[in-house]
């Protein structure tokens, strides 16, 4: 039960749109980061697949960027709330990634440049739901938005589409990331609102 | 998980920015440099929610500040800045967020660099250390736009005089006052260098503001031999509302 907040009116958005349990509609691109925005020189750029021991596959930014790219179109859910619908990107699908290396593990934990990472299952990177992005709007992607590359996975919180990305480590066991660590929570599913740890 | 404050005080401590305070009387122990999430509803059930930094020290009143500036159409802002009234409850949720904090127990220099309502989590780390009796050394630099818009001003020159251990230095954007020795402009390398800790002496690092001014000091922080696993951030956008 709610408290009524007297005089309170607000804003809605418009009837059509559907947005996720809590989120508000913008136009522009707010950042949010634990840090500062790492700076990674494309000839020392690299993506590797690893099972915690072994590195499974390696890419350089030439051999990453020969894969075949698509273009993606996404609703993005930011935890802190705001949502920002029909983003436009150009990445490549994780799909073709992992087909490169034989896994029966069921998590994967992506690590980035300056050290963050973030958990989800192996399922959520796969069956065209998540791509390695390099270029937003038509343009290559910024640093403080995550250039040379990022994580898109937008049915989950933004959180969860790591920038920066220097690879992911596959796992049998879950093992929570830096903000699932700090409160958050471990899927983040917008539509469940799973916000922070507690929430179901 | 909603806890119900209600408004105790309310304090404007700029044209544009208000202070709220709020007894909330379940709740547990917050570390400085914490939010917590508002929520307002409307009578037909509609309601938006935001985040909002505390600006208070963790105290046994079970008391909430949260200095909130009113954005030209926010949704939430200008009712919280201009409609709240004494007596009045508000839902919120928290504190939240385990990673932008201060914890008494650390003893290593602190660098506090805050642009405008960036200021608002570093305050409470300040307050954190006075109520705690730390001795934790801590520097703040703090960007804003013009004198008045400066937050706590009185409050930040009173705790440090007591305390030599904290120091202030103001960086004025827009407009300085008169005989100021530093002429208008945005925090630049001469500053960081002059103004902030030198790297060597390892200090953690707190940067709070706008998108690009977080951007752009955590890069001067950075090029003046910072490691960047010692600085911490928390940017607001235009929209974010988070402070």
């Amino acid at each position: 039960m709610s408290i009524i907040s007297r005089g309170f009116s607000g804003r809605r958005s418009a009837a059509d749109v559907k947005l996720p349990p809590g989120q508000y509609l913008t136009t522009d691109f707010p950042v949010l980061s634990a840090g500062p925005t790492p700076h990674v020189p494309l000839d020392r750029w690299e993506f590797t697949i690893d099972d915690g021991t072994d590195v499974l596959r390696r890419w350089d930014w030439k051999s990453f960027r020969d894969l075949p790219s698509e273009t993606i179109t996404a609703d993005l859910h930011c935890v802190t709330r705001w949502s920002k619908l029909g983003t436009s990107w150009e990445g490549v699908s994780l799909d073709t990634m992992l087909a490169y290396v034989k896994t029966d593990a069921s998590y994967a934990l992506v690590r980035s440049y300056g050290d963050y990472t973030t958990n989800l299952p192996l399922k959520d990177l796969m069956n065209n739901q998540a791509w390695i992005a390099f270029r937003f709007d038509g343009k290559d992607l910024a640093p403080e938005h995550g250039g040379p590359a990022r994580l898109l996975v937008p049915h989950l919180y933004l959180w969860k589409s790591a920038k920066w990305v220097r690879g992911i480590t596959l796992m049998h066991q879950d093992k929570p990331g830096f903000w699932e660590s700090l409160g958050y929570h471990i899927y983040g599913d917008p539509w469940r609102e799973q916000r922070y740890s507690g929430d179901e | 998980m909603w806890r119900v404050g209600t408004v105790v005080a309310l304090h404007d401590e700029t044209a544009t920015a208000r202070t709220i305070t709020l007894e909330v009387p379940d709740w547990p122990d917050h570390v400085a440099g914490q939010h917590v999430d508002v929520r307002l509803t409307a009578s037909d059930g509609y309601s938006a929610v935001r985040s909002y930094s505390i600006a208070s020290a963790p105290n046994s009143e079970r008391r909430v500040e949260l200095t909130v500036e009113r954005l030209t159409n926010g949704e939430v802002s200008p009712y919280l800045t201009q409609q709240v009234a004494v007596g009045d409850r508000l839902e919120l949720r928290g504190p939240i967020g385990r990673w932008f904090v201060w914890r008494t127990q650390q003893t290593e220099p602190i660098q506090l660099v805050a642009g405008g309502s960036g200021l608002v989590p570093l305050m409470a780390m300040i307050r954190s250390r006075a109520a705690a009796g730390s001795t934790a050394p801590f520097r703040l630099l703090y960007s804003v736009r013009e004198p008045g818009a400066a937050f706590y001003r009185g409050e930040l020159q009173a705790l440090s005089d007591l305390d030599p251990s904290v120091t202030l230095t103001y960086a004025y954007t827009r407009a300085a006052p008169k005989d100021w020795p530093r002429p208008p402009g945005r925090i630049d390398a001469t500053l960081i260098a002059h103004r902030t800790w030198p790297s060597n002496l390892v200090p953690t690092c707190y940067v709070c503001g706008p998108t690009s001014f977080v951007e752009s000091v955590s890069s001067l922080l950075t090029a003046s031999g910072n490691d960047p696993d010692k600085i911490r951030t928390e940017r607001f956008g235009p929209t974010g509302e988070r402070q």
